[in-house]
């Protein structure tokens, strides 16, 4: 008697060979002296899907496809000494290829047992990217004349700690005991025949010959010992807020209105680290602060947007929809803040005195930022320039961020 | 000086680090903006964070982490829920606890990365087939960004299911001041497993508790888990009588055990309730203490429960003869989850793609 089955009575179509794969599956865990509940076997979309109940160990029936993802989770997450195996057929692993490549490529402790008979059974007999050209399916009647993909090439390649195929006939438990023996990643493709659906469209299909035809080479191919990927839960990190600067904050130093700061350059130039250093600065003052910042995907290169919201009062909408100080420090800058800057009704404009001429609603303050400290401090300058002209921060707090109250001599 | 532990902080952070107190212990990530700050955030603060290949795999990986008895999280936006989605019915019909944070972008498809949305209302509502509820919760402030987290994970936990905590750009990347001296501390989760001697059914309940207890993989009792339906040991059936009802269950576990969690804000005869959630919700906050201002009575409504719909939501909204919803989508998907497609009347909605709702856009809608 079995103590991995449950039944000698199998789901499968009479003469189908997933019963023989069963049924090695036990006798290779059986060989191992694996206790059942040692063994999580988990069940793709197919015929070999219906297989669960038959089994005494712990059953996972997930998605078409993804038997393997979902098994590479649990086998990550179990300690050494369980067994995860996965049955899943030519479409899934089709289907699934990137997850199976992934848990090659990481090495996660499981075992895929491939039933590969050429078709999907399942739904009619369709052909999947194992069909070897010349089989003929339902839908690809005179054959798909495609190469099929080499499982277990693919596999080895990708570093599996162990790879075999067989032909699904006689006892290759021996095979599947070396799989699941392997402290790593393990495939086994099995070849097969669908009894319902192969001989009616290869009325003179030999399973040997056609597997040999199609260049399916039966073997084992191994890699060298590589740790298996098994997570280790590391608690106790430090909070996330233990890594904050904190800021001491004062009274209110006497803005009194809501002030809404556009910082306009180019990424590289420290744009996002001079609006964090005026919000940062304005809240030591007392204020309230909001900041975001906005860039193009290329984060290197191109331009480098802040908004900056200033406040009396705590802030609970932040949007900005007309900028009291719309500050451009570059080229790229210019560019991106252009349809804002025509839509400006009130407040100022600040740019970098190298650029072209502005036409604009409102009035245009040109400064020199980028040659006193060179363009990577020019947002820094530019913000410390406003702040102070303007004088909606206190010198002392300006100089908290102002590249000319840290550098002695200018940069000539 | 003040008192207080004041910093600038965003919304990422706050949502990662209160996850991680509250017990969540894997996350798994792949990228994509808006959500990145809290992959990048959790892969330095969770015991496990792992880079998954695509979103297919994030879920299958969580989804294996969660039959092995851990709390997985995974942050990501519309083009990655997208993926997910098959994923999350799977790990609905098994029954295992996880946590997605959502971040909503613009849209369609890949829309503007780095622009705010509330978008994916509807999408998140409808995302199980057959119309069973998965349950979302929304974040509307930065208190939020910390006091839901904690409660999206323990209704995974209590109700065995995928969570949703919506949420969205303009909220988890806009640093602002915060003082950390006003988080309370977050109470781990409550976790019980299965403990009894007899065979583990993983799908049968007892006649009060619409749940069943939770018992990982490989351990001492027989565990089936399946995405098809099935009975109450997990195998699979047809539409037998008993996996139908076991399939049935699972609208009313999630019903019963997702808690209403909102904001009211009434005063007294006002006829007006307005009504906004995520960043609208700061934008409604402004508008209704404006427009009281000028001495105007207004009530406020922010419901951080979006799905299921809570069933005291009805009852509030039938006390005011005026609603105004504010959505950053095209047509009030929230308002029409509500009331239909044909909004009654007494229902106003303002909407915006592509820009932020601001308080006097939701103001300019309130009868005067």
């Amino acid at each position: 008697m079995s103590t991995v089955l449950l039944t000698d009575k199998l789901p499968y179509c009479p003469g189908c060979t997933h019963h023989h794969v069963t049924r090695q599956t036990a006798k290779a865990l059986e060989k191992l002296g694996v206790s059942p509940l040692d063994v999580v076997l988990v069940t793709d979309i197919g015929c070999h899907g219906i297989a669960d109940a038959v089994f005494a160990t712990h059953t996972v029936h997930g998605l078409h496809g993804r038997s393997t993802a979902i098994a590479a989770g649990i086998a990550m997450a179990l300690p050494a000494g369980k067994k995860v195996v996965v049955f899943i057929g030519d479409g899934g692993a089709t289907i699934g290829l990137q997850h199976i490549l992934e848990a090659a490529r990481m090495n996660v402790p499981l075992t895929v047992v491939v039933h590969n008979n050429f078709l999907y059974g399942m739904t009619g007999g369709q052909p999947s990217g194992l069909t070897p050209p010349e089989f003929k399916t339902m839908v690809a009647p005179e054959g798909t004349h495609l190469p099929h993909h080499n499982l277990c090439e693919l596999v080895h390649e990708a570093g599996a700690a162990f790879a075999a195929r067989v032909v699904g006939l006689g006892d290759f438990s021996s095979t599947l005991a070396d799989a699941f023996a392997q402290d790593g990643f393990a495939l086994v493709e099995v070849l097969e025949m669908c009894t319902s659906y192969t001989p009616k469209f290869n009325p003179d299909f030999k399973l040997r010959q056609v597997a040999e035809a199609a260049g399916y080479a039966v073997g084992s191919w191994t890699n060298p010992p590589r740790p298996p990927f098994r997570l280790q839960f590391r608690g106790g990190k430090p909070s996330l807020l233990s890594q904050l600067k904190l800021v001491a904050r004062q009274e209110n130093v006497g803005l009194m209105r809501r002030l809404a700061i556009v910082l306009a350059g180019s990424a590289g130039e420290g744009v996002q680290y001079a609006a964090e250093s005026l919000a940062r600065a304005a809240v030591s003052g007392g204020l309230h602060a909001t900041k975001k910042g906005s860039y193009p995907v290329t984060v290197g290169v191109g331009f480098s947007a802040a908004e900056i919201l200033l406040s009396p009062h705590p802030i609970r909408y932040h949007g900005i929809t007309e900028p009291d100080f719309l500050v451009i420090t570059s080229e790229d800058g210019l560019h991106w803040a252009k349809p804002k800057l025509a839509t400006m009704r009130s407040g100022r404009v600040f740019v970098d005195a190298s650029l072209p001429q502005l036409e604009s609603p409102v009035p245009v303050e040109r400064r020199d930022f980028r040659t006193p400290f060179g363009a990577k401090n020019a947002a820094l300058l530019a913000l410390a320039t406003v702040a102070q002209e303007e004088a909606f921060l206190p010198e002392a707090l300006v100089a908290t961020f102002d590249p000319r109250a840290k550098v002695a001599t200018p940069k000539s | 000086m003040t008192n207080g532990r004041w910093t600038l902080v965003d919304g990422s952070r706050l949502i990662t680090e209160s996850l991680a107190q509250a017990g969540a212990d894997a996350f798994v990530g792949y990228p994509i903006t808006p959500a990145s700050w809290i992959y990048q955030y959790a892969s330095r603060r969770f015991p496990v964070a792992l880079a998954a290949p695509d979103e297919i795999t994030t879920l299958q990986w969580m989804s294996g982490l969660a039959a092995a008895g851990h709390l997985p999280v995974t942050s990501t936006s519309f083009p990655g829920l997208a993926l997910m989605v098959e994923s999350i019915n799977m790990a609905y019909m098994m029954e295992l606890p996880m946590v997605i944070v959502l971040v909503q972008r613009l849209g369609p498809a890949t829309g503007t990365a780095t622009a705010g949305a509330q978008g994916d209302v509807q999408l998140v509502a409808s995302l199980i087939s057959g119309g069973y509820p998965l349950p979302v919760f929304c974040i509307s402030d930065f208190a939020d960004c910390w006091r839901l987290p904690p409660r999206a994970l323990q209704t995974a936990v209590d109700a065995r299911t995928p969570v949703i905590l919506l949420t969205s750009k303009e909220m988890v990347m806009t640093q602002r001041d915060f003082d950390l001296a006003t988080l309370p501390p977050v109470p781990p989760v409550e976790r019980r497993f299965y403990d009894k001697a007899e065979a583990y059914q993983p799908y049968a309940t007892s006649p009060d508790v619409p749940v069943p207890p939770f018992l990982p993989v490989g351990q001492g009792h027989q565990v089936r888990l399946t995405a098809s339906t099935h009975d109450c040991r997990g195998l699979i059936q047809h539409t037998s009588p008993e996996a139908m009802a076991n399939t049935r269950r699972l609208q009313t576990k999630v019903e019963t055990l997702t808690p209403a969690l909102f904001e009211l804000d009434e005063q007294e005869n006002a006829e007006t309730l307005v009504v906004a959630y995520d960043v609208t919700a700061e934008a409604a906050r402004d508008a209704v203490a404006a427009l009281r201002q000028q001495g105007l009575s207004v009530s406020l409504f922010v419901p951080k429960t979006l799905w299921p719909i809570p069933s005291q939501y009805h009852a509030i909204f039938e006390r005011y003869r005026h609603l105004v919803f504010a959505e950053e989508n095209l047509q009030g998907q929230w308002a029409r989850l509500l009331f239909g497609h044909r909004l009654p009347p007494k229902v106003r909605t303002v909407t915006s793609v592509g820009a932020m709702i601001s308080p006097q856009a939701i103001a300019q809608e309130v009868p005067i």
